[in-house]
């Protein structure tokens, strides 16, 4: 059965503190050609039955993302394709 | 008649007990609020209570906006109910759009733990009416993610309404945009706060008396008296 991917992610005006600190410390681990790193929120939604596009959105609206900081998207990946991501 | 003012607990609430002692110190009558339960037992005004709500999960106040008694809450603030969110309580607000904007994590990324200095900047909220303009209060800050943000026409709007609250003098602890540590609604009755008042009300515990002001500010407030 397909799984539903949110993906959040800090808007892009709004500072992203981890992501400063995380580019922050490349340098230590002797990488120095990274620009910038932002860090967002991957979250994995199974329906009991076919997966609903439009009801993930609107659990990424109402809970998952706040509209005011945050922006999202929503896919659909095969279940061992997560998996795979995983490993 | 003794106010009756609400403070809700949340799991993982941690300053509700210093809220209903605060509340109590200003002369009313605390009622404990269950978040499970959607009942408001006729109070007469809310405070949302510090700490860490859900443990934080996902947002700070994200999961906690959807609590039972927090429907309750949400209906009676939009009929005039005065609602205080102190800290995470802010959030919670936040969260439920019952304030605009949102409290970020801090931008150096530290826990921020001190006496802080605020400038009253609106008394015409029903949590601020004892204090005067410009006053200055010394209050208690504690918080890992209190850096308010909003679009710049939002940040204008509440400024030209003169809603935003309280600043941080003296250095501001967490980033916030314009040293913004309180805001309120159009109306005045919320109000959402990052420091805590709660914890400026006994010379024995706290930096200052001056958080007992929003405590006594409500039940000036319900009594009709003008601010």
């Amino acid at each position: 059965m397909p799984r539903v991917v949110v993906d959040v992610m800090l808007k892009p005006e709004i500072l992203d503190p981890q992501g400063q600190a995380v580019a922050n410390a490349l340098p230590r681990l002797g990488v120095n050609d990274v620009a910038s790193v932002r860090i967002g929120r991957r979250i994995e939604i199974d329906f009991t039955g076919e997966p609903d596009l439009d009801r993930a959105r609107e659990i990424a609206d109402k809970l998952l993302a706040n509209p005011v900081i945050e922006d999202f998207t929503v896919r659909l990946v095969e279940a061992d394709e997560s998996a795979e991501a995983r490993s | 008649m003794t106010a009756r003012v609400g403070v809700v607990t949340f799991p993982g609430s941690l300053d509700d007990g210093d809220a209903a002692r605060a509340v109590r110190i200003a002369g009313a009558e605390p009622v404990r609020l269950w978040h499970g339960e959607a009942e408001l037992h006729g109070v007469d005004a809310v405070v949302l209570p510090g700490g860490f709500s859900y443990g934080d999960y996902l947002r700070c106040g994200a999961i906690a906006r959807f609590a039972p008694v927090m429907e309750k809450i949400i209906d009676a603030a939009g009929a005039g109910l005065p609602v205080l969110g102190i800290c995470n309580g802010f959030q919670i607000l936040c969260e439920a759009h019952l304030l605009p904007g949102a409290l970020t994590r801090n931008q150096h990324l530290h826990f921020r733990n001190r006496d802080q200095i605020l400038r009253i900047e609106s008394t015409g909220t029903a949590w601020t009416n004892t204090f005067q303009p410009g006053q200055e209060v010394l209050i208690p800050v504690k918080n890992g993610e209190g850096c308010y943000v909003a679009d710049p026409a939002t940040l204008d709007q509440l400024e030209a309404e003169g809603r935003v609250v309280a600043r941080y003098v003296g250095g501001n602890p967490n980033g916030s945009q314009r040293d913004i540590a309180a805001i309120t609604n159009q109306a005045g009755n919320v109000v959402g706060i990052m420091p805590h008042p709660e914890h400026a009300v006994e010379a024995l515990t706290g930096p200052s008396l001056d958080g007992l002001g929003f405590f006594t500010s409500v039940l000036k407030h319900l009594v009709g008296a003008p601010a």
